[in-house]
């Protein structure tokens, strides 16, 4: 059977002694990585994505476990698990996207594993990627990992490994930010600015910051929601995600946010729907934003179902959502 | 399981899909510490095969590999760590040599030094395993001379058993010089033979002990009935070793080994009459193999054996084709064949119902099989509830209805099957049984029951149990088992095609009755009555006229007494009913279950997502043994089927295996699961041990055709293609829209000069069988309660 590969545990108890466990770890030449609920890091050692030899144990840190409520944020330890965070009645109702989005990540079994901030850092995906070392030394490896060419795009220079967080698009819809502390200190992030358009590198978070918090604003009236498109209704990554958060004045849209998941290296604001804004959200305006989403999907063939497929049906998704929000 | 100073066992496997070994050296693993031995093919130099036609397998190849995943070395050491790490350090050259990753591909002329077996229909081009022509009467008069004539393509992808559970295999080779292997096999005779020719040992030197299978999903065909290399490696390496060593499978390599089913291409012509009398069959199957010939002459000929035993079909050709690919080897998986054809055939039939709008329920029963008749490729059918199964579906269903009436984006679609209750031949050639069971009683009464049978998640283990209690009047926990072993129990040949509880069933059945005669005259002896009017049951032995009795615990030591030790030996051989033509060997069986099942989906038609709404599946199991057990092996087998319908498929890209894994592979969840209602028929077979017959794998043949044709109901496409994913619905919507032909699925099969038929005049069509195979007609039910002689329904529903 597979096997982990060989590595040290170096469980921290605060954030600072956290970030200190990686900088020795750095400091003397060994490569380290932060582990939570470990959902994704240790299924993808096992397979050799990642080999650190030092693994540093964010899970204990209760600072970063605590949720707290104010009455202009919502402030979530990044180490509360989804599960925990699904169970949350008051983000329910004013974070509703966050939510949903939590509750359809894989299994309930690994939402109560699997903490925010992993699922907002989760690695990219691509199914030449996602593979037994033996599976990917047959096939000559991938940029991504031990090899120098992109597999489902021969002719690109750069990495085109999906961006599968569900909880990304949803708190970039919300307005959220991030809390890195880092050796330096500490910098809030906002979720839209956190990645990067490469699927490699894929987060501007250095490896050594620590993703401590997310601050999610409240905003009066805001209806947000997540829709998941995946195989099965568990245990499946998304093949396309749509987060949208809608605030109406009378008959008329105030605020409009969509942000598509699984359809890039990053997740992908479509700034067509602040086009909604001053108007009535008619079927057409709706329909128009659909359309405008769907040709900000550029999916390739290197995840379940056809490409083809994953593009049509980004429009009827998104305009189900934009209509779940205004009906 | 541990032994004290096991060692453990990797398997370095091919990254080729098809190449030449030209060096593979493995010093430097040799020299890692911790590495206690390192072997190669030529250490293991012993073809075997599941059937002896095709005995084509090395446990490691030795001059070629022929798939990515193919065994090529195999280390042993003290931890899996360092296995890991030697492996890394086997250099292997290999030449690469050029690739069939489809049937068409392996249609293509090659040089015939790249092909990929040096055997098979070498005198076809490409490489080709299996050619079979079989025409049954005059096909093509009957077709020309008939009012309607239906041509259709079919195509149903590959897909794998993915049991839960790892395989492992465990073996130890003692200082007394005797070989013992645990794996998760369903069939220890067969691996036991084939570790016998290739450890070059007698039989007396090994033990095959089949550990209890779990996570089997209750999935009767779990690929594992094939020997597995894993299984020689471990016991090589023991042998060298003189240590235990261990094997457990990767989930990778589980995809690689398991022998899961084979895709088929098909094509269909019929001609039927103007009431949709099948006037001539015409079948063809494309049957992609993989890299070796594992069950595939077997599975070839199931493409096309059983189309016949549901329906009246007076005249039939079928041509068969088994092409070598350079892909995992496919073998049997849950209906062995027998689900692609039955697809095609029941879509077939939906389509002829709807161009002579007739009603496709009404349609089937009016052409069914007669019970107790011959087919025209010399099956025997003996007795058949698929009448009693229509109308029970059609009822519960409310079919007709509801068929043409739900709204636009809602259908409901029927389909039915057969499946054997256990092939009519052993896998090789030979007179002997398939099956025996041991029994010995104590002096207590503690009775004892022994057969190799191997319980799979099945309940094979409560059937044993269950008919030897019965015939002995006790109750099934008063029953010790010693089941699933090659030193101490007698033969049964395996957890495959679906012939234990027939089979065995019957053995035990006669097993017990010899004891319970030797019983019943001991305790009619004590209490001067005729044995002949006592009874056995609940423990006790009555003797209802007089009402004189003693338990069956006082009766034990008496029949002792009186005779020595009560121990007997029950043992069950079909009857010769295989045809008198060349091929005729598979598809018979002693029985054949029936099934039918109906779908209710709803379509998006903006996603194409179809959802099964809710399922309806009457089986006719003869008699159910075990009620619970049966209900399970049907929701089992929708559940599967469901799994085949709109997940599974077995792709390669670039020569590997798209998805080796749990995650992407997609099978559903029981999120994915409808309510089904499960109805039970029982026909109470005249040779199926009480009545008994088959339920592990017919139950999923009826429900893919059924759920194809409910979404034609809802939508008014076809889907001639599985699995049916939203992308094809969207694609058949958007070509119906465009007013094109209303259909995907394949256009075109691969033109193939067949060799000539073998022709067979069907003088025994339609006859009653007992002229040409002895048949023992329906009896009365023996437990009180069975409607007498006629099939008897009982409605279930999932929670």
């Amino acid at each position: 059977m597979l096997r982990l590969p060989p590595f040290v545990f170096r469980p921290a108890r605060t954030v600072v002694e956290a970030v200190d466990l990686f900088g020795s770890a750095s400091a003397s030449g060994d490569e380290a990585m932060f582990v939570a609920g470990g959902t994704d890091l240790l299924p993808n050692m096992k397979r050799r994505q990642f080999e650190p030899a030092v693994l540093v144990g964010i899970r204990r840190i209760d600072e970063m476990r605590t949720i707290t409520n104010s009455n202009r944020t919502a402030i979530l330890g990044s180490g509360a698990t989804l599960y925990q965070i699904a169970r949350q009645p008051r983000l329910a109702t004013e974070h509703t996207a966050l939510v949903e989005a939590c509750r359809q990540v894989a299994t309930p079994k690994i939402q109560r594993m699997a903490t925010l901030g992993g699922n907002l850092c989760v690695d990219t995906r691509c199914n030449y990627y996602n593979q037994t070392f033996e599976w990917r030394k047959s096939i000559g490896f991938c940029i991504k990992k031990d090899g120098d060419i992109c597999l489902v795009a021969p002719g690109s220079s750069k990495c085109w490994a999906i961006s599968s967080s569900d909880t990304a698009p949803a708190l970039i819809a919300l307005g959220a930010s991030v809390r890195l502390v880092g050796p330096a200190g500490s910098r809030d992030v906002a979720v839209a600015d956190l990645y990067r358009d490469d699927g490699i590198n894929y987060m501007r978070r250095r490896p050594d910051e620590l993703l401590s918090q997310v601050r999610v604003p409240r905003i009066e009236g805001l209806r947000s929601t997540y829709v998941k498109i995946r195989r099965r209704g568990s245990f499946d990554f998304p093949i396309l995600g749509v987060a949208a958060a809608i605030r109406m004045q009378g008959n008329r849209v105030a605020g409009a946010s969509l942000v598509l998941g699984a359809v890039h290296t990053h997740p992908v604001v479509v700034t067509e729907a602040t086009d909604l804004v001053g108007h009535e959200p008619t079927a057409e305006r709706l329909q128009a934003v659909a359309e405008a989403a769907q040709r900000h999907a550029t999916p390739l063939d290197n995840a379940d179902l056809t490409l083809y497929w994953r593009k049509q049906i980004t429009a009827v998704t998104v305009r189900r959502a934009l209509e779940s929000l205004v009906g | 399981m541990q032994l004290p100073q096991m060692l453990y066992g990797r398997l370095l496997c091919s990254h080729r899909p098809h190449a030449r070994i030209k060096r593979i050296d493995t010093s430097r693993a040799e020299a890692l510490p911790g590495v206690k031995a390192v072997i190669t093919g030529i250490d293991l130099p012993h073809k075997y095969g599941i059937l002896p036609v095709s005995e084509d397998e090395f446990p490691l190849e030795i001059d070629k590999v022929r798939f990515v995943g193919d065994p090529i070395a195999v280390v042993a050491a003290t931890d899996e760590f360092i296995c890991e790490a030697a492996l890394q350090l086997i250099e292997v050259d290999y030449e690469e040599l050029p690739t069939a990753m489809s049937i068409d591909e392996a249609l293509r002329p090659v040089e015939e030094a790249d092909r990929i077996h040096d055997y098979g229909a070498l005198e076809a081009a490409g490489n080709v395993h299996k050619q079979v022509h079989l025409e049954f009467g005059d096909v093509d008069a009957a077709i020309e001379a008939a009012p309607h004539v239906l041509e259709g393509m079919y195509f149903y992808e590959g897909n794998t058993h993915l049991a839960l559970e790892q395989h492992a295999a465990l073996a130890h080779y003692g200082a007394d010089g005797k070989l013992t292997l645990w794996s998760s096999t369903q069939t220890p005779h067969y691996v036991h033979k084939a570790m016998a020719k290739v450890l070059e040992l007698p039989t007396s030197r090994i033990r095959v002990i089949a550990t209890p299978n779990g996570g089997g999903f209750l999935t009767p065909s779990r690929g594992k009935s094939d020997p597995f290399p894993h299984e020689f490696c471990a016991a090589k390496l023991s042998m060298m070793c003189r240590r235990p060593v261990k094997i457990t499978l990767t989930r990778e390599e589980i995809f690689y080994m398991h022998r899961g089913r084979h895709p088929v291409l098909m094509w269909v012509k019929t001609g039927v009459d103007d009431d949709g009398k099948i006037l001539g069959l015409d079948f063809q199957s494309f049957v992609d193999g993989g890299a070796y010939g594992s069950y595939g002459v077997a599975s070839t000929y199931y493409t096309g054996a059983l189309q016949t035993v549901t329906y009246k079909i007076p005249t039939y050709r079928f041509r068969g084709l088994r092409v070598f690919t350079n892909k995992a080897p496919c073998g049997p998986k849950r209906g062995h064949g027998t689900p692609q054809p039955r697809y095609a055939l029941e879509i077939h039939l939906d389509r002829i119902a709807e161009q002579l709008d007739l009603d496709p329920l009404q349609y089937r029963r009016s052409i069914l099989v007669d019970e107790y008749s011959m087919t025209v490729n010399h099956m025997r059918v003996t007795s058949c509830g698929l009448d009693e199964c229509l109308t029970a579906v059609g009822d519960a269903s409310d079919f007709a209805s509801k068929r043409r009436q739900l709204p636009y984006g809602q259908g409901i679609g029927m389909g039915c099957g057969s499946y054997l209750s256990g092939a009519g031949l052993p896998i090789y050639w030979n007179d002997m049984p398939h099956t025996s069971v041991d029994l010995k009683i104590d002096r207590g009464g503690g009775v004892c029951a022994k057969c190799m049978e191997i319980d799979i998640g099945q309940g094979s283990d409560s059937v044993l149990a269950m008919t030897v209690a019965e015939v002995l009047g006790i109750e099934a926990d008063e029953i010790q088992l010693v089941t699933a072993d090659t030193d101490t129990t007698p033969i049964d040949l395996g957890s495959y095609s679906s012939r234990v509880t027939f089979m065995m069933g019957n053995a035990a059945k006669q097993a017990a009755e010899k004891l319970r005669e030797r019983i019943l005259e001991a305790a009619g002896n004590k209490l001067e009555v005729s044995p002949e009017e006592l009874a056995a049951a609940h423990g006790m032995i009555v003797h209802a006229r007089t009402g004189k009795s003693m338990s069956f615990r006082e009766a034990v030591p008496l029949a002792e007494a009186r005779g020595g030790q009560l121990s007997s030996t029950g043992f069950y051989r079909p009857n010769r009913l295989a045809g008198p033509y060349k091929g005729s060997g598979v598809g018979p069986s002693p029985a054949y279950s029936y099934s039918c099942a109906a779908a209710q989906v709803d379509v998006d038609v903006e996603t194409g997502i179809v959802t099964p709404q809710r399922i309806w599946i009457a089986h006719d199991c003869g008699r159910a043994i075990n009620p619970v057990l049966v209900e399970g092996q049907v929701e089992g087998s929708v559940y599967m089927a469901l799994g085949e319908i709109f997940l599974e498929e077995q792709t390669y890209r670039k020569g590997l295996h798209k998805f080796p894994s749990m995650l992407e592979y997609k099978s559903p969840t029981f999120l994915e699961m409808p309510p089904v209602e499960t109805i039970l028929v029982e026909s109470l077979d005249g040779e199926g041990p009480f009545g008994a017959k088959e339920c592990g794998q017919g139950p999923l043949l009826p429900v893919p055709p059924a759920v194809a044709n409910a979404i034609y109901d809802a939508v008014g496409i076809r889907i001639d293609e599985l699995p049916i994913t939203p992308d094809k619905v969207l694609r058949g919507l958007e070509r119906k829209a465009a007013g094109k032909e209303s259909r995907v699925g394949p256009n075109r099969v691969p033109n193939v000069i067949w060799p000539d038929p073998i022709r067979v005049d069907p003088v025994w069509y339609d006859q009653p069988p007992e002229a040409y195979v002895p048949t023992i007609r329906r009896v009365d039910a023996e437990p009180p309660g069975s409607a007498k002689g006629s099939p008897n329904c009982e409605h279930r529903e999932s929670p």
